[in-house]
């Protein structure tokens, strides 16, 4: 941007001033043109908005059985747990785990024999086919990752444990997911 | 582009366009005079029946959006009513859906192709990595592609691929939400593929200009791996390659079309059939075979980010062996090495798409790390060393002394051969 005259010297000139003006207006300008462009790709209001709390009863789901659920169109496990169920979950020892944990943080107080996590493997997204595995928790059919009865990876290439949903008890046998 | 541009216009109207327009003139001596090595053998066809697929691709795929409906609700069903009731729609959808393999055949063929004989090498890198940029965009294609009919496979494909740059630290979620439009792959995610499916099939074509432009600087590579030097060593364009990609191509067309109308599903998969259902993972998800080399390398590793880093460094890795490769002789014709090296490293490539079909377990993982090093250290440690350690075999002083058996290979057993432009089988 410099000019070739023999006089040009460390003070800026006007040129450069509006040269590196411009530009940066430029650039302003166009980051705000770009801008929509990536934002509409996002979630939209809809998608949003049907992500508002729903509610379950889980008066109908019997000892021993998973149920799916959609919540913001994501896969939810409720998993009523049998006694053998919760106490090998509780009797795990956290610190051998790949994602520590304790089970009684994965549970509301009180409530252990209700397992509420997202059904979707924490590896790439599949949902992982229930009482399978050596750990009689979930297996994933696609990549052979093994969860326990508390939703935790145990074997396989997954990372961390099947996530809780945000939820709270509305009533001893019915929760609001959301 | 090089080549003599003798094109006179003959007519009145013909002279009063060119003179306005080159367009015949450039034509002219891009494909009809242009200077062909002579020696040029059937993997040099494969570059033409490419482009003649991609054209088949996009005037089935452009008629097939005319009847296909893009939305989670009714995708299925449309992809059915083409099936069923659309005139000739099972025809156009077969030949689009078995194109794309052999897109994805022939264009195997033509890589592999260019590793043999060196055609990445000075002055062809940017046509190489042209071809590697077309690659990446045909993946994204065939992907986007097979995920529109909404089929189980379709969905679960469509949910671990995207599912992959969630292994991206910190932002990985958010990309992933991004690329969905909403919280798991869903109507919006089937809508933005359509319009990219649609999308990319043009740029490809564009990134193709580019390719034959790069290509017709130097002309093409050839088996001797030599550079036409003199009028000997060439051929025009018209009629002597004209004829022998046609012939190729015919060839081609009849292994396409048997697969079209003889064993159309020979190549999918009969979970695809049923609809999408977000609740249930098919017990045995594979993608489709031309991407299972890939898939056997992202599932050789244990650690999710890595694994994923792997899967796309396996083609990454393309963009930079023409800097890789240190040997000056260009065609692995006079490497006697570099053969066993070449050859293992395409067995081993098509193990890796084997193994890519198995399940994650046992000795499949094992053997799976095996070849993903080999893949690796052919690139890594091959293809740098053997240039430094391999005595190649005296080449020959020109294309036209390789056709007509004087010199190279220092054997002169090519009596006999003489009548074969083709020095490699």
């Amino acid at each position: 941007m410099a000019t070739t005259h023999a006089s040009a010297s460390a003070e800026p000139t006007r040129r450069d001033f509006l040269f590196i003006a411009t530009g940066a207006a430029g650039a302003v300008g166009l980051a705000a043109t770009i801008w929509p462009f990536i934002s509409q790709m996002a979630p939209d209001a809809a998608t949003i908005a049907a992500g508002a709390p729903v509610d379950f009863d889980l008066s109908p789901v019997a000892e021993g059985q998973i149920v799916k659920l959609f919540w913001r169109g994501k896969l939810i496990f409720v998993r009523h747990r049998t006694a053998a169920e919760i106490k090998a979950a509780q009797d795990t020892d956290v610190t051998s785990l790949r994602d520590p944990e304790a089970d009684s943080a994965r549970v509301k107080p009180g409530k252990d024999q209700w397992l509420i996590v997202y059904g979707n493997c924490t590896h790439l997204g599949c949902v992982p086919l229930g009482n399978e595995g050596a750990f009689h928790g979930w297996q994933c059919p696609c990549h052979g990752s093994v969860f326990d009865t508390s939703g935790r990876i145990r074997q396989g290439p997954a990372p961390i444990n099947l996530p809780v949903p945000p939820y709270a008890f509305t009533s001893d046998k019915a929760i609001r997911i959301g | 582009m090089s080549g003599h541009s003798t094109y006179e216009p003959k007519s009145a109207v013909g002279k009063w366009f060119e003179s306005r327009l080159p367009i015949m003139g450039l034509i002219h001596s891009s494909f009809v005079v242009f200077p062909n090595p002579r020696n040029l053998n059937y993997f040099w066809t494969f570059g033409g029946i490419l482009a003649f697929m991609l054209v088949a691709q996009i005037i089935t795929g452009v008629v097939l959006a005319m009847h296909y409906t893009a939305h989670a609700d009714m995708a299925f069903n449309s992809v059915e009513l083409i099936m069923r009731d659309v005139n000739y729609g099972w025809m156009l959808r077969y030949l689009h859906a078995n194109g794309a393999s052999m897109f994805f055949i022939a264009v195997y063929v033509h890589i592999f192709r260019g590793l043999y004989y060196g055609s990445y090498k000075a002055p062809r890198e940017v046509l190489w990595i042209l071809g590697v940029i077309i690659f990446l965009l045909m993946m994204a294609t065939a992907f986007m592609g097979y995920v529109l009919p909404w089929g189980q496979m379709s969905f679960w494909g469509a949910t671990v691929i995207t599912n992959l740059f969630s292994a991206i630290p910190g932002v990985g979620e958010v990309i992933v939400s991004y690329l969905w439009g909403g919280y798991s792959v869903s109507n919006p995610t089937l809508n933005r593929f359509f319009s990219l499916h649609y999308l990319l099939p043009f740029m490809i074509a564009g990134v193709v200009v580019l390719h034959i432009w790069a290509l017709h600087v130097p002309g093409s590579n050839n088996p001797s791996g030599i550079e036409k030097k003199t009028d000997k060593d060439v051929l025009p364009f018209h009629p002597y390659f004209t004829v022998k990609d046609a012939f190729a191509l015919s060839c081609f067309l009849m292994v396409y079309v048997w697969f079209a109308f003889y064993i159309p599903n020979f190549l999918g998969h009969a979970d695809n059939y049923i609809e999408a259902n977000a609740a249930v993972t098919p017990s045995h998800i594979v993608p489709e075979w031309y991407f299972l080399p890939f898939y056997a390398i992202l599932r050789a590793i244990p650690d999710k980010l890595l694994g994923v880093l792997a899967m796309f460094g396996s083609i990454a890795i393309m963009v930079v062996v023409p800097w890789l490769d240190s040997s000056k002789v260009r065609s692995g014709n006079y490497r006697p090495v570099f053969q066993i090296f070449f050859w293992l490293f395409a067995i081993n490539a098509v193990i890796l798409g084997w193994l890519g079909s198995k399940p994650p377990e046992g000795m499949y993982v094992v053997a799976s790390r095996i070849c993903t090093v080999y893949y690796f250290a052919y690139y890594i440690l091959v293809l740098p060393l053997l240039g430094l350690f391999e005595t190649p075999k005296s080449l020959p002083a020109s294309i036209a002394d390789s056709v007509l058996g004087r010199g190279g290979s220092g054997s002169a057993m090519a009596s006999g051969a003489a009548s074969s432009p083709s020095t490699k089988g």
